[in-house]
């Protein structure tokens, strides 16, 4: 299979536009339908507006094993709140109504995706205005599953690279992975431990030998001044856990979202946003 | 379904392929993060298991620490009782710790230990594993850390005090549901966390490619006996053999040295919990759908949106919303026949065990005896079926206490 031929897409121009701007990406996860429908469109619809360059969202899963606490726990609220995949695509259509330009990766895991069943999954991707999938759960060895379906079909395939990703691995896990690449900084799940920014000069470096496309660098980033170091070292950066525990934080007991919960979220990420801008 | 049919297969024992596939099921449904892990794990299981000098490490302890071999006992009461075929118990229910779980656990600690690693991880439902993992860990001196989720830690307090005893750190898992399938989740997070120390020691046939063969291989000493021990005490191979199925990994170990031989009617059975019609079950092939969950493709239960259903049955160890990938795969090709059996049935068959034999049997292969009371009038009395009898019932005595109404 080949992802050569994705050099125009909504991906690739953006990172061309940041580039020539000389700015590093800020790539933002929420899970989509946390803590409802309603509130998650109109919090993924500000978010370019406050400074998100791509975003990623997630599809809600009752078992997100390579997920900390808190993208559990969002994942948990979609689902308690009706979510479904169906509704996912929904709501990257409803985004499009007025966005056609940010891109849009969906990032989730491969069963709901399954019983979907792959080629309609592929077929709503593009249709509804997905740009790339991030499937967690399936590595290289099993592209045939979803990975070469999506890229005849014109979506970008984004892997995770991890600290464990050994040189052995390294080529094999970068084979048909375009649009950018995700460094994964700590061992571990998201959102547990903070990157250390010492090393992922030297992995960002080391992946650089492998591959030309931009690298991404998530896990564990909360702050302005840490997405701003982070960023110094990499192409763009991800923040994904903080901002569910944001979400999560203006809900009342029932669960449900204080009236300014959008407001909170994007001034926070707009915090982030102006801060990277720096970098 | 692509399956072969079941005579264009040469054997049912080949499986699985280097990619860790039995047809379509099974696998490496992981993250990258795992997937070093899981590979390391691969390279030092094919270099154990051509290394005479592993097994007969395995050999000294299942012998002299498990109890092995376990006795294959015709249970003649029994047979007379239900008026059908010969029934045989293996009884797996006499080993160390009370189950079949053990033969897996030393194993994989065997394993671990080849592989330099200096602490224990495993996840437990009933605790029955965990119990069998926290022994072998205090056996070796290694740190063990057992998840389990909250709800069964209420409902299995004495396995949770036993792993204490032995040593373990019993951690509580809220996260999801709170049930065993949320108690693997965590532990493969912790091993993504701490991949230069720790081993995870899966409990069942399940898991990412190898873990599904590795425990069936440890397993199989199980069947292994048994073949020899009905050779020996009737000079023939049985008509048809019976285990309960959790994840499967007790029958598969029973199972699988006898698949080639296509007389032999084999039937795995699985917790209809209230019944499959209402929902509240643990049985994943008659109740389920193929899907991807911990690592491999299988039958699990779960909504049309691919979201995991919680499995429910009075036996705990049964309480898991998928099954081995191996069982998928012998389910579609035809060898195995799939059964259910509910918590009533299952109830009335370990009293019947009790009463018979003086056997206290536990909730897990009182489903296997249900299943065969009900069919023992398909056989005639020449011949021979064997019931893996893999678990006692200490461990129930409270929750069977508590089904049929008295206080203790
Ligand atoms: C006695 C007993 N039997 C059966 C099982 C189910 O597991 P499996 O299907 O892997 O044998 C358990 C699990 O805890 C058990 O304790």
């Amino acid at each position: 299979m080949n992802s050569g031929s994705l050099t125009d897409t909504r991906i690739t121009r953006k990172f061309a536009q940041l580039k020539k701007q000389n700015r590093k990406a800020f790539v933002a996860f929420l899970t989509g339908g946390d803590p409802d429908y309603d509130t998650s469109r109109s919090l993924v619809c500000g978010l370019p507006q406050a400074g998100v360059d791509l975003i990623e969202v997630g599809i809600p899963f009752s078992d997100p094993m390579a997920d900390g606490p808190a993208i559990q726990a969002s994942s948990q609220r979609a689902l308690k709140a009706g979510m479904t995949l169906p509704k996912t695509l929904q709501l990257i259509r409803d985004f499009r109504k007025n966005d056609d330009s940010t891109p849009i990766v969906l990032m989730g895991y491969y069963n709901p995706i399954y019983r979907y069943g792959v080629d309609r999954f592929v077929h709503e991707c593009t249709s509804s205005g997905v740009d790339g999938l991030i499937i967690v759960d399936l590595p290289p060895e099993e592209d045939k599953e979803l990975c070469d379906p999506a890229l005849t079909a014109g979506l970008h395939w984004i892997r995770l690279v991890t600290p464990s990703t050994d040189d052995s691995r390294i080529e094999s896990v970068l084979h048909n992975v375009s649009g950018f690449v995700y460094y994964i900084a700590v061992l571990g799940v998201t959102g547990t431990r903070r990157a250390i920014t010492d090393h992922i000069e030297i992995a960002v470096a080391r992946l650089r030998e492998y591959t030309d496309f931009p690298i991404a660098v998530g896990f564990g980033i909360k702050t302005p001044e840490h997405a701003r170091s982070v960023a110094e070292k990499a192409d763009g950066i991800v923040i994904g856990s903080a901002i569910v525990d944001l979400i999560k934080a203006n809900l009342d007991n029932d669960g449900l979202p204080n009236s300014g919960i959008a407001e909170t979220v994007h001034s926070y990420i707009r915090e982030i946003a102006d801060s990277v801008i720096q970098a | 379904m692509n399956s072969p049919t079941e005579s264009a297969i040469e054997s049912y024992r080949a499986g699985p392929d280097d990619t860790g596939h039995f047809g379509i099921y099974g696998g490496r449904f992981v993250a990258e993060t795992l997937m070093p892990l899981i590979l390391n794990v691969e390279k030092a299981y094919n270099q154990a298991r051509q290394d005479p000098d592993f097994q007969a490490e395995f050999d000294y302890f299942a012998k002299h620490y498990i109890g092995r071999p376990s006795p294959l006992y015709h249970a003649a009461r029994l047979s007379e009782h239900l008026g059908g075929p010969k029934i045989y118990f293996k009884r797996d229910e006499l080993n160390h710790t009370g189950a079949h779980k053990i033969n897996n656990t030393l194993g994989q600690i065997l394993l671990a230990r080849r592989m330099k690693k200096t602490r224990i991880i495993a996840e437990t439902g009933a605790g029955q594993h965990g119990v069998a993992t926290a022994t072998v860990c205090a056996l070796f001196d290694l740190p063990c850390v057992v998840y389990m989720g909250e709800t069964d830690i209420e409902r299995q307090a004495p396995n949770v005090f036993r792993m204490k005893l032995l040593g373990a750190e019993v951690v509580p898992v809220t996260s999801g549901t709170g049930t065993l399938k949320d108690a693997m989740n965590e532990a493969l997070r912790d091993w993504v966390a701490n991949v230069e120390t720790t081993f995870y020691i899966i409990g069942t046939v399940a898991g990412p490619h190898p873990y599904p063969q590795m425990v069936r291989e440890f397993q199989s000493v199980i069947g292994n006996e048994t073949r020899e021990q009905i050779l020996e005490a009737e000079n023939r191979l049985p008509d048809c053999l019976v285990a309960c199925i959790g994840g499967g990994s007790n029958a598969m170990g029973l199972f699988h040295p006898f698949l080639d031989e296509r007389d032999i009617r084999i039937i795995g059975v699985e917790a209809a919990g209230l019944g499959v019609e209402t929902g509240k079950h643990a049985a994943s092939i008659t109740g389920g759908q193929p899907g991807v969950l911990h690592g491999n493709r299988t039958y699990l239960l779960q909504t049309d949106d691919g979201q995991i259903i919680d499995a429910h049955s009075i036996s705990a160890g049964l309480d898991y919303p998928g099954i081995g990938p191996e069982h998928s795969w012998l389910n579609d090709t035809g060898r195995v026949q799939y059964v259910s059996v509910t918590d009533q049935e299952a109830l009335d068959a370990f009293q019947l065990c009790c009463q018979t034999e003086g056997i206290i049997p536990a909730l897990e292969p009182a489903h296997a005896l249900a299943h065969v009371t009900k069919i023992a009038s398909e056989f005639d009395n020449n011949q021979i079926l064997i019931m893996n009898l893999c678990g006692r019932g200490d461990k129930d005595v409270f929750s069977v206490a508590d089904a049929l109404g008295e206080t203790l």
